[in-house]
C-alpha cells in the first residue's frame, strides 16, 4: 500500500482568549492519498482551520498540537520555516474563498502568476511570463495575452478566481487546499471553474482538500467526504454513500436542506445534540 | 460531584452578565468590558493617572499649594529648589510649586473649554455634511478647508492684535482653528456609515434624515471623535504655552505654564529651574493626554464594532 | 396588489433593471431569482423607495408611487436586509432597535408590543437587552424579522435573507418566514440566488438575467424541469449539484 499523501493524526488547534482556552480543532484524524477529499461543517466547525493547518499557516494566537502531521514522508511539525517556505507554493498549494482579498491589487496578474513561478523556480523573467501565459490558457482564459496585463480590480470574481488557480498550480505543487474556493461566486461560474479544478486535478495527478459549507456540491465534486462539527471530525464517507450517512448531525444537515425536487412543507430543523461536541 | 465553585461576587456577575434585564444595565455591562480591556493597557493606564493628577492638582489645589501663587518676596529670588522652595522661585521670588498647582487650573480650563467648543460643532458639521451630500456638502466642506488653512499661531496673533491679548481671546483663536479636523473624521467615518444595512433600515421604517444622523450615525461617529480628541489635547496645551510665551495668551500675574517659561527664558542658563519645571509640566501632561488616547485608541478600535 | 410596469433604473451609464413588468396578488409569496449583477436587489430598492432614480409604473395597494414614499407606506411595506451582521445597528441594544419604529411611528404601549414582536420570532427577554455582536447570525435575523413585523406590514420584501446563515439555521428562519406568511397573510416577494430557497418559499417564481425577466414560472414547472428559456434550464442544472458534463455545456449568457 503507497504512502499516503497526508498523514494526520489528532490534530488540536487552540486559542488561549481572556476568557479561556479556545479549542477550535480537536482531535481530528485522518489520511488522504491523491483524491479530491471534501471537508465540510458550518462556521465554527474547524474546517478552515484544519486546512490551514495543513500549510502551517495559522494565526499568530493559535497553538497547534498534533501526534502526526506529515506530508509526503516530510514531518511538518518538526519542519523549520524555511523548509515549510520552500515546500509553500512549490509542493502545497491553497486557494481561498475571495480573489478580490487574495490577489495584490497594484500588480498585474499576470506578473503575480509569474512571480509565484519565479519564487520556486530558477528560469528567467521571460520564461516566467511564458509559463503564466500558459497557465492563464490552462485555466480557460481565452486571450490570455490581454488578461495578463489586467489589474485584479477589471476582472470578474470567477476569472479573478481562475487566475489564483492558475498562480497556485503554476509550480505543480502535490496538494492543494480549496478554502470555499467557489462560494463568493455565481452557481453557473462555480460550476465552470470547478470544471477547471477537477480536469487540473485529476491530469496533474494532486490531492485536493476542499473546504465548504455546501454539503451537496461537496458530495457532488468530490471523491469522499468528512464532516466536521464543533471541532470534530463526525463522519468519514464515501462522496457516493451520502444518502447511507450513519451520524445525526450529517443526517440533519441533509433533511434541512430545501430541496428543487422537495415538497413546500416545513424543513426538519437540526436539534443539536450536546453529546456530539464529546469525543466518540 | 464536587461542590460548585462560589459565585463571583454581587458586582463583578451582575456587570458581566450575559442577559442584561435592562437598557442601563447593558450599558453598564458593555462599559464594564471596555473598562476591562483599558485596563489591561499598562501605558494606557499610566496615561490615565497621569490625566487624572492633573484634574486633582486643578481641583485641591489651594489645599495642596503652599500659599498664594502671587505673593511675591523679592529678598527670595530665584532661590533654587529646597525643602521650603520644593521647585525653587522665579525671578519675583513666587513658589514655583504653587504657581504650577494652580496653573494646572488654567491649563485644565483652556482644554476643557476648548474641547466643549469645538468638537460637538466638528462633529454636527462634519456628520450633516456627509449625510446630506450634495450641495449642503459642498459648502460645508469649503468652510472647513477655509478655517483649516488658518496656522494656528498666526490666527490667534491677528485675534489678539484685533482684540487684544487674553485667555478668553486665545481660547477663541485655538478653537477656531482646532475644529475642521473633527469636521473631516466625522464627515468619513459618515460617509461610510451612510450606505449600510441598518441605516438603510431605518430610512425603510420611516426615519428622517434628522433622525438618522443624531440618533444612529453620531453616535457611532464618537468613538473617533474621543481618541482625536483626546489626542489633540496635547496640542492645545501646547498651542496655549506656546500663546503664552508670547505673552499672547494668559497675562502676567497668571501662572499659565507657558507664560512661565517665557519669562524664565531669561535665567534658563543658571537659573534653570525657573523654566524647566513649567516645562515639565506641559511636557509630562501631553505625554499623558497621548499615552490616554492611543489606549483609547486600542478600546474604541472599530474592528471591535 | 403589486403591479409593476416597464420598470427601469440606471446607475450612470449602466442600465440594471431594464423594462421590468410583473404583478404580485394579495398574499402571494413571488420570487425573484437572478445571479448578482442581475438586478433582482435593484428591484427591491425601487420597490420599498430606497432607491429614488427609477421610471416606469408601480402601483402598490392601487396607488401610484413616485420616488419618494410617505411615512404611512412604510407601515405597510417593510423588507427584511441579507446580512443580519450589518442590518442591526452596532450600538443599539434588541430593545432600542425594536423601539425605533414605534417612536417614529408614535406608537404606544412600547412593552407589549417588543415582548409579542420577539416572542414570534422565537427569542426569549434574555435577548432583549443584548447587543448585537452578543447575538449569532440566525439571532440576528431574527431580531430584523421582529423589527419589520412590530409595524404590523401586509407586505414584506426579502432581500436574500438567510444567503449569509449556516444552512442549519436557514431552515429555521425559513420555517419562521413561512409560519409568519401564514399566520399574518401577508405578501412576499423574495430575491435570492438560490433556487431551492425560492422553490420553497414562493409559488411564483421569475428569473432574472442581466437586467431583465428572462421568464416567469409557476414553481410546479420549475421542479418539474418544464422550463422555456435555455438559460432557466441552465440555472436550474447548475443548482443541482456539479455534474462535469453539464459544467461544460454551460454558456455565458448576455
Amino acid at each position: 500500500m503507497t504512502a499516503p499523501l497526508l498523514d494526520i493524526a489528532d490534530l488540536h488547534v487552540s486559542f488561549r482568549t481572556p476568557r479561556g482556552v479556545l479549542e477550535a480543532v480537536r482531535g481530528v484524524s485522518f489520511a488522504m492519498g491523491r483524491e479530491k477529499l471534501g471537508i465540510v461543517g458550518e462556521s465554527g466547525s474547524g474546517k478552515t482551520l484544519t486546512g490551514r493547518s495543513i500549510l502551517r499557516l495559522l494565526p499568530g494566537a493559535a497553538e497547534l498540537h498534533a501526534k502526526r502531521l506529515t506530508f509526503d514522508g516530510i514531518d511538518l511539525l518538526r519542519a523549520t520555516s524555511a523548509e515549510l517556505r520552500d515546500l509553500r507554493g512549490r509542493r502545497l498549494a491553497m486557494v481561498m474563498q475571495d480573489p478580490k482579498f487574495s490577489l495584490n491589487p497594484v500588480m498585474t496578474v499576470g506578473d503575480q502568476i509569474a512571480e509565484a513561478y519565479l519564487a520556486h523556480s530558477r528560469v528567467s523573467r521571460a520564461e516566467a511570463r511564458e509559463k503564466a501565459l500558459h497557465m492563464l490558457e490552462a485555466v480557460r482564459i481565452r486571450d490570455p495575452g490581454r488578461v495578463y496585463a489586467l489589474y485584479p480590480y477589471e476582472v470578474s470574481g470567477g476569472m479573478g478566481q481562475r487566475i489564483m488557480i492558475a498562480m497556485m498550480l503554476a509550480p505543480d505543487p502535490d496538494l492543494l487546499v480549496a478554502d470555499e474556493p467557489t462560494s463568493a461566486l455565481d452557481v453557473t461560474v462555480q460550476m465552470q471553474v470547478l470544471a477547471i479544478l477537477d480536469d487540473l486535478v485529476s491530469e496533474r495527478g494532486m490531492g485536493l482538500v476542499f473546504i465548504s459549507h455546501d454539503l451537496t456540491l461537496v458530495a457532488s465534486f468530490c471523491d469522499r467526504v468528512l464532516v466536521m462539527y464543533g471541532g470534530r471530525l463526525v463522519e468519514t464517507l464515501d462522496a457516493r454513500e451520502l444518502g447511507r450517512a450513519q451520524h445525526p448531525y450529517t443526517r440533519g444537515l441533509l433533511a434541512c436542506l430545501p430541496q428543487l425536487s422537495g415538497t413546500e412543507g416545513d424543513l426538519p430543523v437540526l436539534s443539536r445534540d450536546p453529546a456530539w461536541l464529546e469525543a466518540p | 460531584m464536587t461542590a460548585e465553585v462560589a459565585a463571583p461576587r454581587g458586582w463583578h456577575a451582575w456587570l458581566t452578565a450575559e442577559a442584561p434585564s435592562s437598557r442601563l444595565h447593558a450599558r453598564l455591562v458593555r462599559l464594564y468590558g471596555t473598562a476591562g480591556v483599558f485596563a489591561r493597557n499598562p501605558l494606557a493606564l499610566l496615561g490615565l493617572g497621569i490625566v487624572v493628577l492633573l484634574v486633582v492638582m486643578a481641583l485641591v489645589a489651594p489645599l495642596l499649594a503652599h500659599g498664594d501663587p502671587s505673593a511675591q518676596d523679592l529678598s527670595r529670588r530665584l532661590r533654587p529648589p529646597s525643602a521650603v522652595y520644593w521647585f525653587g522661585t522665579d525671578e519675583l521670588g513666587r513658589d514655583i510649586y504653587t504657581r504650577i498647582l494652580y496653573g494646572a487650573r488654567i491649563t485644565l480650563g483652556i482644554v476643557a473649554l476648548v474641547v466643549i467648543i469645538v468638537a460637538p460643532i466638528g462633529l454636527l458639521v462634519g456628520c450633516l455634511a456627509g449625510y446630506l451630500g450634495g450641495f449642503v456638502d459642498t459648502v460645508l466642506m469649503r468652510v472647513t478647508d477655509i478655517f483649516l488653512a488658518f496656522p494656528r499661531l498666526i490666527l490667534a496673533l491677528a485675534f489678539v492684535a484685533a482684540l487684544g491679548p487674553g485667555i478668553e481671546n486665545a481660547i477663541i483663536a485655538i478653537s477656531l482653528t482646532a475644529w475642521p479636523p473633527y469636521a473631516r473624521i466625522a464627515r468619513a467615518e459618515t460617509l461610510l456609515l451612510r450606505e449600510s444595512d441598518f441605516i438603510n433600515a431605518a430610512r425603510l421604517l420611516g426615519a428622517g434624515p434628522w433622525r438618522i444622523v443624531f440618533l444612529h450615525v453620531m453616535p457611532l461617529c464618537l468613538s473617533s471623535m474621543i481618541v482625536r480628541v483626546t489626542l489633540d489635547m496635547a496640542g492645545i496645551i501646547l498651542t496655549a504655552a506656546g500663546l503664552g510665551f508670547l505673552g499672547l495668551g494668559a497675562q502676567p500675574p497668571s501662572p499659565e505654564w507657558g507664560a512661565m517659561i517665557s519669562a524664565g527664558r531669561k535665567f534658563v542658563l543658571d537659573q534653570w529651574w525657573v523654566a524647566a519645571f513649567p516645562g515639565l509640566a506641559i511636557c509630562i501632561v501631553s505625554l499623558g493626554f497621548n499615552l490616554l488616547g492611543d489606549g483609547l485608541r486600542d478600546v474604541l478600535d472599530p474592528k471591535q464594532r | 396588489m403589486i403591479e409593476v410596469g416597464d420598470l427601469v433604473v440606471d446607475f450612470g451609464e449602466t442600465r440594471a433593471v431594464d423594462r421590468v413588468s410583473f404583478k404580485v396578488a394579495a398574499g402571494e409569496a413571488f420570487g425573484i431569482v437572478g445571479e448578482s449583477g442581475s438586478g433582482k436587489s435593484t428591484v427591491l430598492r425601487a420597490l420599498c423607495g430606497l432607491n429614488r432614480h427609477w421610471s416606469g409604473r408601480m402601483i402598490i395597494e392601487g396607488a401610484q408611487q413616485g420616488p419618494v414614499r410617505s411615512r404611512a407606506f412604510h407601515r405597510r411595506l417593510q423588507m427584511v436586509f441579507q446580512d443580519p451582521y450589518a442590518s442591526l445597528h452596532p450600538r443599539q441594544t434588541v430593545d432600542r432597535a425594536l423601539a425605533e419604529p414605534l417612536r417614529i411611528h408614535g406608537l404606544d404601549d412600547h412593552e407589549r408590543r417588543i415582548s409579542r414582536a420577539l416572542r414570534e420570532v422565537g427569542l426569549g427577554p434574555e435577548h432583549r437587552f443584548r447587543y448585537p455582536h452578543q447575538l449569532s447570525g440566525g439571532q440576528r435575523q431574527r431580531v430584523a424579522i421582529a423589527r419589520v413585523l412590530i409595524l404590523e406590514p401586509t407586505i414584506l420584501l426579502l432581500d436574500e435573507p438567510t444567503s449569509a446563515l449556516d444552512v442549519s439555521v436557514q431552515a429555521e428562519i425559513l420555517n419562521l418566514l413561512q409560519r409568519i406568511r401564514r399566520e399574518r397573510k401577508l405578501t412576499y416577494i423574495l430575491v435570492s440566488h438560490n433556487l431551492a430557497v425560492v422553490a420553497h418559499l414562493c409559488a411564483r417564481v421569475a428569473v432574472m438575467n442581466r437586467g431583465r425577466f428572462i421568464e416567469a414560472l409557476d414553481v410546479a414547472a420549475l421542479r418539474a424541469h418544464r422550463t422555456q428559456q435555455p438559460y432557466t434550464a441552465q440555472l436550474l442544472r447548475a443548482s443541482e449539484g456539479y455534474d462535469r458534463q453539464a459544467a461544460e455545456a454551460l454558456v455565458t449568457y448576455d
